[in-house]
């Protein structure tokens, strides 16, 4: 794996813990140990997302901050990558 | 991976329920031209798409058209709040309550449930974009029959917005369209399928 790959790998499981614990807390919304580990992951993609994002390319259209080129419709797409 | 966002892309504010605008209206949720359909077709269509401009905007039109299903099942939701019994039997939305009550499902004006036989997906880049210009120009017209039909300001002022939306939408095809056929032998755009047929078209 690549640096990017690693990178995006790690945003992937950031996302899917919090996508795990938004269930989690949809249905518990008083969990005081939820919250803490959502935030923490949260922290955690935002960083990972920051980082990728300045080096590799846009994940969602409004992480782009382009003058010349519109990088967003850039490939791959997701459906491409291996 | 879509994210839901706790917002309407444009805002509904309904005072005055109306079962019988939500009869027809909601043919824009589940009917043949409705924004679910749209959505779905989109969204279906892009994965063989030779030309990231199109790839881009179907993903982005498709993603819109998953809003405006959430705009319409609003204007229906307000349309049908604390409605009385003998509202829902005069104003003829009984044939809906009796299987439905108030929740949202999404069928024609005719009733008709929805089905995914309302949009194709050919696999053929210019088939495909010729069906989705179609689609917004129909979706358009039917925005057309709802502001003839309904007089609530509050209503007609969302459904105006949508119908600005399919106009814009059909523009962006057609420029799709074109960038595709730029991307062709002018002299026969159908010699191939540059979604299927290898070495057809220059790929980007």
């Amino acid at each position: 794996m690549n640096e990017r790959q690693i990178l995006f790998d790690k945003i992937q499981k950031y996302s899917f813990a919090i996508k795990e614990l938004n269930l989690y807390l949809d249905t518990h919304p008083d969990c005081r140990r939820a919250l803490a580990l959502f935030n923490k992951y949260n922290t955690l993609l935002k960083d990972a997302e920051s980082e990728y994002t300045s080096r590799f390319g846009p994940i969602t259209p409004v992480q782009t901050n382009d003058t010349q080129h519109w990088s967003w419709i850039d490939e791959p797409w997701p459906w491409e990558r291996r | 991976m879509w994210q839901y966002e706790k917002k309407l892309q444009y805002p509904v504010n309904i005072k005055n329920p109306n079962p019988k605008l939500a009869q027809f209206i909601i043919t824009q949720l589940g009917g043949p031209d409705g924004e679910l359909s749209a959505a779905l077709r989109y969204i279906n269509q892009r994965y063989v798409m030779p030309y990231s401009e199109v790839k881009g905007i179907l993903t982005d039109i498709g993603t819109e058209e998953l809003a405006h299903v959430e705009i319409i099942s609003t204007i229906i939701y307000q349309l049908t709040r604390n409605l009385s019994i003998d509202q829902i039997k005069e104003s003829g939305f009984d044939t809906y309550f009796v299987d439905h009550t108030t929740g949202i499902y999404p069928i024609a004006a005719s009733g008709t449930p929805f089905t995914a036989a309302y949009f194709q997906c050919k696999g053929d880049v210019i088939t495909d974009l010729h069906e989705d210009m179609a689609a917004e120009q129909k979706a358009r017209t039917t925005y057309d029959n709802i502001l003839r039909m309904a007089d609530d300001p509050d209503v007609r002022d969302p459904i105006r917005f949508l119908r600005q939306r399919e106009v814009v939408h059909y523009q962006r095809f057609g420029e799709a369209l074109r960038i595709t056929q730029d991307n062709l032998n002018s002299k026969n755009f159908y010699a191939c399928n540059p979604a299927f047929d290898a070495n057809c078209g220059r790929r980007k």
